[in-house]
């Protein structure tokens, strides 16, 4: 089991024709991922990499069945192209385009009222289940399959961790990054929602930044809900006031924000931070091996 | 992107919201002209930086005479003003705003804002207006009142009203207030603004309802579609380095420390100034060269963070998820023979191509110390550096 995506999902690209898109749907591709459509407007008819382009997701979808779109497409158009995957009743789409306006998003957010797709992103690295679905633009090779869940606000940061645990021997069910925006789609309540019913993940690691409330509200519901350990981290501890630290969301305003509300109340909620991204895997491993999850979390 | 006051009450009368009149001085001499062309009985003589707190720190001054208007321009322009937000080196005054006096009546607080746990735009309001308002929010919090706004319908009438009566407004001028609410969304809106904040908002003894102070912040993210907007940036408020890094679209901001920093993805690059701090040293700066960055731009950046007189050594942790390890490699060393490399340079490397970038690294001649791990460069940088 997985959340989210697995061998089955089928996925269209949106933005399909753009350089990073067509780099990335080579390395999908190559990792296995069920690419069966692509789009592009105006370029309906043509292939890349064999993958047939269309010109609206109605089509795509209609004529392929995909059921969850990853969007490449450019910042100024991409809150339209998330709009469009909503409409076309997707289950999900993952946008990984950086730089949309803020007030875009909040269209999009409004938008999606009601709506069954689930949006993923912008501004994050995607969403992969191991050795089954990489959906984005992280690395495949670094992730093993195996009964840990990550969530994190950070592209490589989550690399980071995924490389620690693997190289434990500690594999992952699935990896989801939500993205560095301020206003997005997935928060970290709704992935550890997955995790928590999902039968194969036994611990779960969650990287947070400063910036905004999310590990806050997150912590109080580990706290009330929670029925696998989680293991933390939070960037930016050192970060100064007012300033915005590459990503939009992440910045510390009118002393809210902070690191060290972010890590107290984790604490609070049961939930070991690690204190630097370097023992982010030791911390989880010393954290399971206490609930005796060790040996089942080992995967090699 | 921060715009003046004098630019922010120019943004707002377009959009008919009311701001107290004035003219902006680059000058002593202008600041006269101005104070003339006003022709009132008393002038406000106020600094133009792009921080708050200026009126503490001496930065705004009443003027009763053509003469006084003229002392304090001298006084002022050329002048460090250090306040909460400039940070302990202050900022230089270049500009000057000339206001005509306000019969002010009572001072209130409104601000619009993209606030994240709604995912809306919020209208914030008190009646405790000319302070700041953390101060406010932790005094006393029963006075800030919010209206989250649907992107439908926009800021509605019975919001702008609502806001208006618990902001105790006098009730004869709620529908002057509202109508200023409204117009302030709109300017917002428009303009992709992050942050409006107009503190004081003023009612005068003539029954007016105007912005004594305007304060812009805007997404740089939307500036693509607002070159109006692009025009009002001033390259004097901002720091050098951070301006070059943006030219190769890469993301720099000065910090005080003595270690330079390259690191890829914003996410890392934090937790790199986390860990160089763990082990006791100080970053003196953060940069995200990008997930996609190529060896020219690893060698801007490499420029950037050499022009800095403060850098003991560097430090550069790179986790090449699709970024390859030996393009990284290829711009560290073009960059440090094109610069000519004088402090120690530790490099950690992960990822893609990662034995390729090392031989590279190796092959150099650079005197380059190899890193393990994050923890493991922090530690080396921090001992070097000292």
């Amino acid at each position: 089991m997985s959340i989210y995506i697995d061998k089955n999902t089928k996925v269209v690209v949106q933005g399909i024709t753009g350089g990073t898109a067509k780099f990335h749907t080579q390395q999908m591709l190559e990792y296995g991922t069920k690419i069966v459509a692509g789009v592009t407007p105006g370029k309906g008819g043509t292939e890349v990499d064999g993958v047939p382009v269309f010109n609206t997701m109605e089509e795509a979808v209609k004529e392929t069945g995909a059921n969850v779109s990853v969007i490449y497409v450019p910042a100024p158009f991409a809150a339209d192209a998330i709009m469009e995957a909503v409409d076309a009743e997707l289950d999900m789409a993952i946008c990984i385009t950086e730089h949309i306006p803020v007030l875009d998003m909040v269209k999009v957010v409004r938008y999606m009222d009601g709506k069954k797709t689930r949006l993923v992103g912008p501004n994050c690295p995607g969403v992969i289940t191991p050795e089954e679905c990489k959906i984005g633009i992280m690395p495949g090779y670094i992730h093993t399959k195996g009964h840990v869940g990550v969530i994190s606000r950070s592209g490589t940061l989550t690399y980071e961790a995924v490389h620690q645990l693997s190289e434990a021997g500690i594999g992952q069910t699935t990896a989801v990054g939500i993205g560095g925006d301020p206003v997005n789609g997935t928060n970290f309540i709704d992935v550890l929602k997955e995790f928590n019913e999902d039968e194969d993940t036994y611990a779960v690691v969650m990287i947070g930044e400063i910036g905004g409330t999310a590990e806050e509200e997150a912590a109080e519901w580990i706290k009330a809900n929670m029925k696998k350990p989680v293991v933390g981290f939070i960037g930016g501890q050192t970060a100064p006031p007012g300033k915005r630290m590459g990503h939009a969301g992440a910045i510390i305003s009118g002393g809210k924000g902070t690191a060290d509300e972010k890590i107290k109340a984790l604490n609070n909620a049961g939930v070991e931070v690690a204190e630097t991204p370097s023992v982010i895997g030791e911390t989880l491993i010393k954290v399971i091996k206490e609930k005796g999850l060790y040996e089942k979390c080992k995967t090699h | 992107m921060n715009i003046h006051e004098y630019q922010g009450k120019q943004l707002l009368r377009d959009y008919g919201v009311a701001a107290s009149k004035g003219i902006a001085a680059f000058s002593p001499e202008e600041a006269v002209k101005a104070a003339k062309e006003l022709g009132t009985e008393v002038f406000v003589v106020k600094a133009q930086i792009h921080a708050g707190g200026r009126g503490k720190a001496g930065g705004v001054k009443i003027a009763k005479n053509l003469d006084e208007v003229r002392a304090y321009a001298k006084e002022l322009l050329g002048k460090t003003l250090v306040t909460h937000q400039t940070g302990p080196e202050g900022k230089e005054v270049k500009r000057l705003l000339i206001e005509e006096g306000a019969d002010i009546k009572k001072e209130y607080y409104i601000s619009l804002v993209v606030d994240r746990a709604t995912d809306r735009v919020t209208l914030m309001g008190s009646e405790e207006g000319g302070m700041d308002i953390e101060e406010v929010a932790e005094a006393t919090p029963e006075k800030i009142f919010h209206e989250v706004i649907d992107p439908v319908s926009g800021l509605t009438g019975f919001q702008a009203r609502r806001m208006a009566f618990n902001m105790n407004i006098p009730a004869h001028l709620v529908n002057k207030a509202a109508k200023f609410m409204t117009g302030l969304y709109q300017v917002f809106v428009e303009k992709d603004a992050s942050i409006v904040e107009i503190n004081p908002l003023v009612v005068t003894g003539d029954d007016q309802v105007l912005a004594l102070d305007a304060k812009f912040n805007f997404d740089d993210n939307a500036l693509f579609r607002h070159k109006d907007i692009v025009e009002l940036r001033d390259f004097e408020e901002e720091d050098a380095k951070e301006i070059e890094a943006s030219k190769y679209d890469l993301s720099y901001i000065s910090l005080d420390g003595n270690i330079g920093c390259m690191v890829n993805g914003a996410g890392l690059a934090m937790a790199t100034m986390d860990t160089i701090n763990y082990y006791g040293g100080s970053p003196a700066n953060f940069l995200d060269v990008g997930g996609g960055a190529t060896a020219e731009k690893v060698t801007e950046a490499f420029k950037i963070i050499l022009s800095d007189e403060h850098v003991k050594g560097i430090f550069v942790n790179i986790f090449g998820g699709i970024m390859k390890c030996d393009v990284i490699a290829e711009g560290v060393i073009t960059a440090a023979k094109e610069v000519g490399l004088e402090v120690p340079l530790v490099v950690r490397l992960e990822g893609t191509n990662v034995e390729r970038g090392k031989a590279l690294l190796n092959e150099s001649g650079l005197n380059i110390i190899a890193a393990g791990s994050m923890a493991d460069g922090a530690q080396k940088i921090v001992e070097i550096v000292g």
